[in-house]
């Protein structure tokens, strides 16, 4: 691959590990698994070239918890799975939020539960947005819809990682990740490295010692601990909420959808429009914190129905709902098993919902 | 000048939360002493477990991070591999090494991580209440055998003897802390280690034979007994592995 500025030709898991590099991260732990194992690949090439480090962990576990060790040590870090490895990160991901670690997490999605299958699903939403690991926590979870986009957004994710000393998450699928697209790539930037941590652990040289931890015996410290995360998660639910509105001006009809959904939606919404149709679409490009103002706005602007469209059988949805607070009806749409709906698929269900079915 | 007594410099300045007679406090101490006969303690990141000793941070002068039940060794895979010039040690009891982290210190091993791994076994989970851990011997009461360790539990197993089978492994050693002879002895074996870690020779590890008399029901005095007669007839102390003292194989002159 080239390194400049030129389009190059990348598939999404590839493209979304070059990024990281460009985003100054250089180290990477990883174990295989389908379909994101092009990104520990990747890595495993590219991470001699810049001198950084390239470790295949002996599971995910053990990878989750090489990320937390790295990060404690000040350094971008970043680790990638699928469904069934991410659900094993996350006991690791829960610590790192309590000791307040930085760290991009990737999950290429695929059809489950259990082992499911290797195709592109987003039965993971919940997973991802709602918590997964245990206690009170929230992290920024990114959806990027194209190759273009997953780099754009894993090299915001390194730096909202360390604004907010926490992990971001970046919810992507298994079709995202094998799709070749034309991208550019930013200029290489350097990691801040662990002297702009004030956390980080190089040696107690000249200073206290530092401790990192999430233990908290006592309750009353504990919960001024919690107090604080939550804080940190309400500034962050203010100031990172991003979203697309496509077509949405004159709407009376709105499909939600996130990632590869939204790129099917997107289809869909131009093949009704051309069929006079007034439907538009809202994208969540963060799923947490979730566009819910701009969501509700749009009922304000006379938006009477949403269609929300899922790869599962309804996650997001309950978010969509959240935010029009019964102002608005909402419809579902999904497909599970790895299945991808067609533009066709999604268009009929839109003039179903707006009563003028055509087959 | 020559320390004789007094606290050593990487030791915090606090009372430990540790029961009256428990040993934790004496292989805390080793260490210590070990870190700041070696000069290392502006370099050393201490990766503290799950189980009694999680407070482990609170005790030494270093910096630490507290890792998940079990992980310690990932965890301190990934601080030696960005900081590759600091000193890196876990400290576990056998619950957390040798149960629920069999795969995280097994895999330390195997790629020759250069920390250094030491496990305080006393064939018990002190922290939640004295349940049988893998190290518990056979017949032991315990919280969860509470008619005596049997067959169905399965045997008590030796991580030491395993860790040492791990090509990456540069030195395992098992000792014990109760009596005085044997703790001078558990110093050397924990100096050996931190002095391979820094050599950068591979994954280094001491077991050390400790006593738990609270969970064990018994008086300080009784436990290291226990140690010293039972555990000692189960779990043989040596140098199970050093490398140092290897002849390299298709080199004889």
């Amino acid at each position: 691959m080239s390194h400049n500025m030129e389009l190059t030709m990348v598939k999404g898991n590839e493209a979304l590990g070059e990024a990281a590099v460009r985003a100054g991260c250089r180290f990477f732990f990883g174990y295989p698994i389908t379909p994101q194992s092009e990104l520990p690949a990747y890595m495993a090439r590219r991470m001699p070239e810049v001198g950084g480090t390239y470790l295949q962990a002996e599971s995910e576990v053990a990878a989750i918890n090489m990320v937390l060790g790295a990060s404690a040590a000040g350094v971008r870090v970043m680790t990638s799975s699928s469904s069934p490895g991410y659900s094993l990160k996350q006991e690791g991901i829960s610590y790192m939020i309590g000791s307040q670690l930085p760290a991009v997490v990737v999950n290429v999605m695929r059809g489950g539960p259990g082992l499911g299958n290797i195709q592109p699903a987003q039965g993971d939403y919940f997973q991802m947005v709602k918590g997964g690991g245990h206690g009170d926590y929230h992290m920024v979870v990114v959806a990027p819809s194209t190759v273009q986009e997953l780099v754009n957004l894993t090299v915001l994710a390194f730096e909202l990682a360390d604004k907010y000393s926490n992990p971001v998450g970046i919810i992507a699928d298994g079709l995202l990740g094998q799709t070749m697209e034309p991208v550019r790539f930013p200029e290489i930037m350097e990691d801040p490295g662990p002297e702009k941590k004030s956390f980080a652990l190089t040696g107690a040289r000249g200073r206290a010692k530092r401790i990192i931890t999430s233990l908290e015996l006592s309750p009353e410290a504990l919960e001024k601990h919690n107090d604080k995360l939550q804080a940190k998660f309400a500034v962050m639910k203010q100031n990172e909420a991003r979203w697309e509105e496509y077509k949405c001006e004159d709407a009376e009809l709105v499909v939600v959808a996130f990632g590869t959904s939204a790129r099917v939606a997107r289809a869909a919404v131009d093949a009704a429009r051309q069929l006079g149709l007034k439907v538009g679409m809202f994208r969540p490009i963060t799923v947490w914190p979730f566009p819910s103002e701009a969501l509700a706005a749009l009922t304000e602007r006379g938006v009477k129905r949403f269609l929300d469209v899922e790869m599962s059988a309804g996650q997001m949805i309950e978010d969509v709902q959240l935010s029009v607070l019964g102002k608005a009806k909402v419809e579902f749409y999904g497909r599970t098993g790895g299945i991808v709906p067609t533009p066709r698929e999604i268009l009929n269900e839109i003039q179903k919902v707006l009563g003028g079915e055509t087959k | 000048m020559k320390q004789v007594a007094g606290k050593p410099e990487s030791m915090s300045p606090v009372v430990t939360h540790y029961c009256p007679g428990c040993s934790h406090g004496v292989v805390h101490r080793l260490i210590a002493e070990v870190l700041d006969e070696l000069g290392l303690r502006e370099k050393t990141i201490g990766v503290a477990s799950v189980g009694c000793s999680v407070l482990a941070y609170n005790y030494f002068e270093t910096d630490f991070v507290q890792s998940p039940h079990g992980r310690a060794p990932a965890v301190a895979t990934g601080v030696k591999r960005a900081n590759p010039n600091a000193c890196v040690f876990t400290y576990q009891g056998d619950g957390d090494m040798a149960a629920i982290g069999t795969s995280e210190v097994i895999h330390a091993a195997v790629r020759g991580e250069k920390i250094t791994a030491i496990m305080y076994n006393n064939g018990i989970y002190g922290m939640t209440g004295g349940q049988m851990s893998p190290t518990t011997l056979m017949g032991a009461v315990t919280a969860t055998t509470p008619y005596g360790r049997g067959p169905e539990a399965g045997m008590p197993y030796r991580m030491a003897e395993i860790l040492a089978t791990a090509p990456g492994a540069a030195y395992v050693a098992r000792t014990h802390v109760a009596d005085v002879g044997n703790i001078v002895k558990t110093k050397r074996a924990i100096k050996k280690a931190f002095e391979l870690q820094m050599k950068g020779v591979g994954f280094t590890m001491v077991e050390v034979l400790g006593n738990c008399p609270t969970n064990w029901g018994i008086t300080p005095s009784e436990s290291n007994k226990y140690v010293t007669g039972d555990m000692l007839a189960y779990f043989p102390l040596g140098e199970l592995k050093d490398v140092t003292k290897e002849v390299p194989a298709g080199v004889h002159a």
